[in-house]
């Protein structure tokens, strides 16, 4: 198993930034509202940290990175066509009274 | 020789096998199949959310600060104990039963913690009226979309509580091994990553301005 090539620096210093991370997101949403592409970066750096040191992804074959990663990105980036009917919705609201 | 091809000539007594491609057990493997599938569920709602959030006119900002500062304690525990088990699979490793068996229930009993914090925040909520397709405040949806959302996610730490108990007891009795403590640390992993996406998404972009 490739977990132990991973020093417990390394995992307490990625909890460290998962942890800091979150607290940035906070503060930020707080002082300057909410933007959905800065809370949305910082939870994909948070996951990136998760994925390839906690899930230890960073440690496997490439093989495998190159199985998970690429078909599973490619699904959540079709999901994105749904935008252009969200749109046109808030446009023509046809539930409005 | 691998161990895949050590168990292929056992079991077939003669004959030179393939190696396993991922090098890893097809236990894990499936562990990582049900993740980018759970992964690309979790995404769906997520854009579902995102599509009647985006098309609604009035759409509600409900969280108070205490909401938020709630989801902030909530994303520490969570993160902790994926730093406790962590610590249980580095004590399997190095087969320290105990030690294994106390980081397992360590890491559970903060599952427990944050679905008690998350029940808490759900109560808050029905006590203010939001119900799954009504609210005092605005869009009906919004119940729908913040129970559905937070409620799955839920469910999955609650699963993951009963397999981390369930995996951690037989560990320390000798049924389990050190790879189903680190299967169950993917899953819990996980729980953890689809969090750090739902704070941002359902609560601060619905934070009270």
């Amino acid at each position: 198993m490739s977990s132990s090539s991973n020093g417990m620096s390394t995992t307490y210093a990625v909890y460290g930034a998962i942890l800091a991370i979150a607290v940035v997101q906070v503060v930020v949403a707080m002082a300057m509202g909410p933007s959905l592409g800065r809370m949305l970066i910082l939870a994909a750096i948070q996951a990136y940290l998760a994925v390839m040191f906690f899930m230890h992804l960073r440690d496997e074959k490439s093989t495998l990175r190159l199985a998970l990663i690429p078909g599973t990105i490619f699904v959540l980036v079709m999901m994105n066509m749904i935008w252009a009917d969200s749109f046109r919705l808030i446009h023509m609201r046809p539930f409005a009274k | 020789m691998s161990e895949a091809v050590l168990d292929h000539v056992g079991e077939h007594g003669a004959g030179v096998m393939e190696e396993r491609p991922f090098a890893i057990p097809s236990s894990k493997l499936v562990m990582w199949l049900f993740i980018i599938s759970d992964a690309c569920t979790f995404g769906a709602m997520l854009f579902a959310y995102g599509y009647i959030r985006n098309s609604a006119a009035d759409w509600p900002l409900v969280f108070e600060s205490a909401s938020i500062w709630n989801s902030l304690v909530m994303t520490f525990i969570l993160v902790t104990s994926s730093l406790t088990v962590l610590f249980a699979l580095r004590a399997a490793q190095a087969d320290d039963r105990a030690g294994a068996f106390r980081w397992t229930m360590i890491t559970a009993a903060g599952g427990i913690l944050f679905a008690l914090l998350h029940l808490r925040e759900w109560m808050n909520l029905i006590g203010e009226g939001l119900r799954l397709f009504q609210n005092p405040w605005g869009a009906p949806m919004f119940g729908a979309a913040f129970f559905s959302i937070t409620g799955l996610h839920m469910a999955h730490v609650v699963g993951g509580v009963v397999a981390l108990v369930v995996v951690g007891i037989g560990y320390r009795a000798g049924r389990y091994g050190t790879k189903h403590i680190e299967i169950w640390a993917l899953y819990w992993h996980f729980v953890d990553m689809v969090w750090m996406f739902v704070v941002p998404l359902v609560y601060l972009l619905n934070m009270k301005r």
